[in-house]
């Protein structure tokens, strides 16, 4: 069973990678491209086979380690 | 004083920590390494160096902040033991959650390198050889230094007089609040970006920090 882990700033956290990104894309002429974000995908290969006990056991892992909570949010997707 | 340094792969301002160490207490810092799962008897501080702790890998500080020598630290910490982090030793506390806020990439995407005016804001075992509101020069060298908290934290910290150290002129890294080093809630846990502990000897072309390290020697003569 794979996880697939999205970690990304919370709302309202500044980002200045994000508008590194907006700015150089804009230089690189793609138009109305109004805001970037970026974040991290971090793939989990797991022994697991009961998706919701998996689910669960990851948002333990992203609480614990994989993200901060005092500046980021996650989802995850079992596949 | 006796103290420790803790040492993770990747961390590098550790000899100059022990250094400044050895020069305000008199004897030299234990060195733990961030496998030990407990720290030597009879500790008063535990200092956490600069460095690239896991090559910065996932967050700066992250993987070091959940090392075995860092859960001896925050077991120290809640005794009521001195805990000083500099730069990554900052960011490692921050996400031990030993002190609050995170350290994020700086707002200009720079590393920022160079020789920073520091106010001292708050009285604290650390800053009892200065007087609040005193300036003092350290070097900075960091590219994740911006630090971050939400309007609720950092109302408290205004608060409860818990901002040790601001940046003069504006912080060079987008830190709100100008925040440049913060304590915990009983004050005796410290993290700072600057570098006292480069800034010890003539030699390191200023002696801008040693005042922290005396502040230290001054409360446990050895």
């Amino acid at each position: 069973m794979k996880a697939r882990v999205h970690v990304t700033l919370k709302t309202g956290v500044l980002d200045p990678q994000g508008e590194a990104i907006r700015r150089a894309l804009g230089t690189l002429g793609f138009k109305g491209v109004e805001g970037a974000r970026q974040g991290k995908l971090i793939e989990l290969d797991l022994a697991a086979t009961d998706r919701e006990a998996a689910r669960a056991e990851v948002d333990r892992m992203c609480d614990t380690l994989l993200a901060n909570p005092v500046i980021e949010t996650w989802s995850i997707e079992i596949e | 004083m006796r103290a420790a340094v803790l040492i993770f792969p990747g961390s590098n301002c550790d000899r100059d920590m022990e250094v400044a160490l050895t020069q305000a207490f008199g004897r030299a810092p234990a060195r733990v390494w961030w496998k030990d799962a407990t720290l030597p008897e009879g500790l008063d501080l535990v200092a956490v160096p600069g460095g690239f702790s896991f090559g910065d890998y996932l967050r700066s500080g992250a993987i070091a902040a959940r090392a075995p020598a860092m859960r001896a630290t925050a077991d120290f910490a809640a005794r009521g033991g001195l805990v000083l982090g500099v730069c990554n030793g900052f960011q490692v506390l921050t996400e031990a959650g030993l002190l609050p806020g995170a350290l994020m990439r700086n707002a200009g995407l720079r590393f920022t390198c160079k020789d920073q005016a520091l106010e001292i804001a708050a009285e604290s075992p650390f800053t009892a050889a200065w007087r609040v509101g005193e300036t003092t020069t350290m070097p900075l060298a960091h590219h994740d230094g911006c630090w971050v908290a939400d309007p609720e934290t950092r109302r408290r910290l205004a608060a409860e007089d818990r901002v040790a150290f601001r940046y003069v002129g504006g912080a060079p890294n987008g830190s709100l609040d100008d925040v440049a080093g913060v304590l915990s809630e009983n004050r005796r846990i410290l993290g700072l970006m600057p570098h006292p502990e480069r800034a010890v000897d003539p030699v390191h072309g200023g002696t801008g920090g040693r005042q922290l390290f005396e502040s230290l020697a001054a409360l446990a003569p050895a």
